[in-house]
């Protein structure tokens, strides 16, 4: 019997189209747009203007405070201009737009493919040009990983997780990585546990990915302390409070940190930047991208660069078909449908998917026949349906007390919904509500 | 059988009759004293429960009225001053006087001159569209066209205008209560000084960007560029974050501002039309 | 930009299940007790069913084109399911217009006056039928007999109705066991009652389905049915003469339609497992008291409608169980 979370969960289909596909370099776009804000935290501050020839690696936009991290160029050209550009949301953000002149690479990165696998560097030393090369969690959340790293005064982490499970349906680059880097993971992953001061790291796989988890097994013989934990099938698993649930059996309490239980949860893509940022001193400037969609003409997996516009990754793998109705950045359960498809790659994206026009419109609304099945769905343990009712009705009190902040904004209550009720909307609703009364309370 | 139809009246008379005693003697048992005065200024209040005294309701507002040694921080935006008056007449005390106020929504981002940019299919409504989307035009600061403001409004003085996209607010039917106000999650609503007729000259738009992003955004979009606050001779014109805002109290409808408007943000309403000068 | 795309939030993807696939699942699953009781009673079932089915549609049709004023949604198949309950829970010989009223009371005042689908607080079949079993309680009561060639069960009575008579009369239960129909015509369905009680074993197969497809969990039906066969076993095991055995309470009567379709219906039910199991424990308890020592033969009927009302109190005080739980 495989290991899994225990409350709730959902089966979305997994419609990984492009599993079966090597990670191929993308061309290098002609221009590059790198928001100062790609991580949670302040924005990072320029350190270029307008006209400055900068090469690939080269840092243009300094960390601005403890929680943020630095911005690297991703490719070799002349700073075009310092502007604002509309995120996913609509919003403008700063960012840096660089014309693309050649690919001229800063002279101390290693850009070799050989593999080393020694760790003579130190922890403090680890955790510095992890915060060096500006690397934040792969995996979606783009949180700083050399703050996760230092843990709060009195906690002690005793375990690393290690997250290949890539739960999102359609999603493959963290499956492909896996699969053609599973050693520099490995040593990314040992670079992580020296940094912690951890003996034991454990990679999750789920299932479906079998030939990742038999390479793993295979192969994390030979690292110590590692071990790999196959996982039954199960939306959101790759949470981090169920991965963390599902490996260990210890449930992070209700608004504290994955560090109370002593874990400390890593994507599998940032374990494979920490090995480049540590052994080869590559800062973090390009990504493994998955580009999908049931109407494409050939999905696949790229390598690439931050700041390319998702445009030039559609046109690679075969152009926007025409029945297109959606494009998503990230996973379908998680990820945001863009506004417009010259939005940038940045270092939380990890694919984009293409929706057919019939797919993307929501389907029509019905009452709620309380048949309970958001409640079992749902990967906290919280009423979904009740939570939608009551902040519907703007009864924020009532919904702080039934948990409303505890959601982890899955989706698997909308997702599972029969009546096709927009609950999650609600929620969020419901969450930003409460999460302004208790600011104002705090003051 | 007519001894049965007795039976039966007596039966339910005296059950009625006992159970209207014990009704009597358990109301006068539990019976709360209440300022006789709170109900005088309830029957003067308009009776809406808008809320927008910031009181949960018409009695509400009532007992803190009586409660309050004056009347200098309360007030009923609907009954105005009229009502304040009786109100102070019947507890004794002074109300202050306001200026009757009218809603206005401060955009003039119609699809004419706002051009949608994406297809919102989410739940509909501004509040939760806004927490994941800026709008489904360029424009981050204008109306969402959901209307939250419509839903809020108690007065029938909001009218939707979905071909349109912005909503509009029915000067007559407006009391002013703020409820639209405290809904509009861009904070679009303004309410300003009522004119005579209605009329009004004001700034239609919230948007901060910079003059060129603005009105890529948005044809009739305040650019920020500060003639208005040039040509206005009683200073009612300030300038704040690329964006212009008439202040009501000052403003004394000369109508010079709005000919200098280069992007027509500025809107003068229920104006006769202006004499076409050769 | 020639063409807009659709931005909405997060999740993309949406499940293929819908409430009408729901629906028309539990018609499904209904569908091989029907088709047992076209067997036994022929051509009077589907008569009944009929004029049920067609009755429900139709009061919720007019309900809510004429009175509530929005778009007709007797498409959904909650209608359908309640016809066929309704249906169900009737003596097949029943007059049309005892039907037809029953219809109305059902889908008008147990569902639409509380405000149509998901709104109502009670099983709205159960509503119809206990206003028809208290209104008509002679053509409620009159069962028809069946005759099918090679099986020797003329039955004119249900064996539930015949029990409480017997025990009115003093006669002790293991002398009234000799004229009720054995277990296993009981399990296949020999015996007398409303149309769809019939046969135990096609509802529980018709349950098993609705499990698989997801439809319903275990907890209502499981703990209604564990519950009867405790209590009526306390019973029985103190005094076997005066109480008959469990066996014979599960397989009487409309305990497995009431368990497995009634007491499962969606909407009428807590959301909690928690919840769910209290409900059905409720049930169990409140039909033995009935079926023992009401006047009623029958209880599961009034025992799921009190445990309806219960529902919303079990919603409040039945959660799940939290993740990272204090």
């Amino acid at each position: 019997m495989l290991k899994t979370f225990k409350i709730g969960g959902v089966h979305p289909p997994g419609s990984k189209l492009s599993a079966g596909r090597p990670i191929e370099n993308l061309p290098l776009p002609l221009s590059v747009f790198i928001p100062l804000a790609q991580h949670i935290g302040s924005p990072a501050v320029p350190v270029v203007a307008r006209g400055d020839v900068v090469k690939t690696g080269q840092l243009i936009a300094r960390s601005n405070g403890f929680v943020s991290a630095n911005i690297h160029s991703s490719v070799s050209g002349k700073v075009k201009k310092i502007d604002s550009m509309a995120d996913s949301s609509g919003y403008p953000r700063q960012g840096i737009m660089i014309d693309v002149e050649g690919d001229e690479w800063m002279e101390d990165i290693d850009r070799s493919e050989t593999l080393s696998r020694e760790i003579d560097v130190d922890g403090q030393e680890i955790i510095d040009k992890i915060q060096k090369a500006g690397i934040v969690g792969l995996g979606g959340a783009t949180f700083p990983t050399h703050v996760k790293l230092i843990p709060p005064k009195g906690m002690k982490v005793e375990i690393l997780l290690i997250n290949g499970v890539e739960c999102e349906p359609y999603l493959t680059s963290d499956h492909r990585l896996m699969l053609e880097k599973a050693d520099e993971i490995l040593t990314g992953t040992r670079f992580l546990m020296k940094a912690l001061k951890v003996k034991k790291a454990v990679v999750g796989i789920e299932k479906n990915k079998p030939d990742a988890v038999r390479l793993f097994a295979e192969k994390s013989k030979s690292y110590e302390g590692i071990s790999i934990i196959e996982l039954k099938v199960k939306y959101p698993q790759g949470g981090e409070k169920q991965l963390i649930k599902a490996v260990t059996g210890r449930e992070v309490p209700s608004g504290a940190l994955p560090v109370a239980v002593g874990a400390i949860v890593s994507n599998v893509g940032t374990a494979f930047a920490v090995y480049e940022a540590v052994r080869k001193n590559k800062p973090l400037i390009e990504r493994v991208v998955t580009i999908t969609g049931k109407g494409l003409a050939n999905p696949s997996n790229f390598k690439v660069r931050i700041g390319t516009p998702t445009s030039a990754i559609i046109e690679a793998a075969g152009g926007l078909p025409e029945d297109t109705g959606k494009i998503i950045s990230g996973g379908p359960m998680m990820g945001r449908a863009i506004t417009h498809p010259e939005m940038p790659v940045t270092k939380g994206t990890s694919g984009i998917i293409l929706m057919k026009k019939t797919e993307s419109r929501r389907q029509e609304v019905i009452e709620c026949i309380r048949c309970s099945r958001c409640v079992r769905a749902c990967p906290m343990g919280l009423e979904p349906y009740f939570l939608m009712t009551a902040s519907e009705k703007n009864l924020f009190d009532i919904v702080e007390k039934e948990r409303i902040m505890d959601c982890i904004e899955c989706g698997s209550c909308s997702y599972i919904c029969p009546s096709k009720r927009p609950l999650l909307d609600y929620i969020r609703y419901g969450k930003a509500k409460v999460g302004q009364i208790i600011r104002t309370r705090k003051k | 059988m007519s001894i049965t139809i007795v039976y039966t009246i007596a039966t339910l008379s005296i059950l009625g009759g006992s159970a209207a005693v014990i009704l009597y003697l358990v109301a006068q048992k539990f019976k709360v004293y209440e300022d006789p005065r709170i109900d005088e200024v309830e029957k003067a209040l308009p009776g809406a429960n808008c809320g927008g005294c910031g009181y949960a309701g018409c009695r509400a507002f009532a007992e803190a009225c009586v409660n309050a040694p004056d009347l200098m921080e309360l007030y009923c935006p609907v009954g105005g001053d009229e009502v304040m008056g009786k109100i102070a007449d019947i507890l004794g005390l002074v109300a202050v006087k306001k200026d009757p106020r009218v809603a206005f929504i401060r955009c003039n981002g119609v699809c004419e001159f706002r051009p949608d940019t994406s297809n919102y299919d989410g739940v509909k409504t501004c509040a939760i569209e806004l927490l994941v989307y800026s709008g489904e035009t360029d424009c981050q600061w204008g109306c969402l066209g959901y209307g939250d403001c419509y839903e809020a409004c108690d007065f029938n003085a909001i009218e939707l205008r979905p071909q349109l996209g912005v909503p509009l607010i029915i000067d007559d039917n407006c009391v002013a209560c703020g409820a639209c106000v405290e809904a509009c999650p861009n904070n679009l609503i303004e309410l300003r000084k009522k004119f005579p007729k209605n009329r009004k000259v004001v700034v239609a738009c919230r948007n901060q960007d910079k003059g060129a992003v603005a009105v890529k955004a948005c044809k009739v979009a305040c650019i920020g560029c500060g003639k208005c606050v040039k040509v206005c001779p009683f200073d009612a014109i300030t300038l704040e974050n690329n964006l212009a805002f008439i202040d009501s109290d000052k403003c004394k409808l000369c109508r010079k501002c709005p000919p200098v408007c280069p992007t027509g943000a500025i809107l003068e309403l229920n104006f006769p039309p202006r004499k076409v000068i050769e | 930009m020639d063409k807009l795309f659709t931005v909405s939030p997060s999740p993309h993807i949406f499940s293929g299940d819908s409430t009408r696939k729901i629906m028309y699942r539990v018609a499904i699953a209904l569908l091989p007790a029907l088709l047992w009781a076209v067997f036994i009673f022929g051509l009077d079932t589907l008569r009944v069913t009929s004029i049920a089915v067609g009755a429900c549609l139709g009061v919720e049709y007019i309900i809510q084109k004429y009175l509530m004023k929005q778009k007709p949604s007797i498409s959904d198949g909650s209608a359908l399911v309640t016809g066929i309950l309704l249906a169900f829970n009737v003596p097949s010989g029943l007059p049309w217009w005892i039907i037809v009223i029953g219809a109305v009371t059902a889908i008008g005042i147990g569902k639409m006056s509380f405000g149509g689908l998901g709104c109502n607080i009670f099983n709205p079949a159960l509503v119809g039928r206990v206003f028809l079993l208290i209104s008509f309680p002679v053509q409620m009561n009159t069962w028809p007999s069946i005759a099918i060639d090679g099986v020797d069960s003329i039955t004119s009575a249900t064996p539930l109705s015949l029990i409480k008579e017997g025990l009115a009369k003093g006669m002790p239960v293991s002398e009234m066991l000799e004229s009720m129909p054995p277990v296993s015509d009981l399990l296949l369905g020999y015996s007398g009652g409303s149309l769809g009680e019939m046969s135990a074993l096609l509802l529980i197969i018709g349950g098993i389905y609705l499990m698989i497809r997801k439809v319903i969990t275990w907890h209502i039906p499981v703990s209604v049915i564990a519950t009867v066969i405790l209590v009526s076993g306390v019973f029985w095991f103190s005094d076997p003469v005066e109480y008959i055995n469990p066996v014979y309470h599960i397989l009487t009567g409309g305990l497995m339609l009431g368990a497995i379709f009634m007491a499962t219906d969606m909407v009428s039910s807590p959301m909690t497992p928690k919840g769910q199991i209290i409900y059905g424990v409720g049930i169990g308890i409140i039909t033995i008291c009935i079926r023992l020592f009401g006047a009623y033969p029958e209880g599961i009927s009034f025992a799921i409608l009190i445990m309806n009302a219960v529902t919303p109190i079990l919603n409040m005080y039945c959660k799940p169980k939290r993740f990272g739980g204090r």
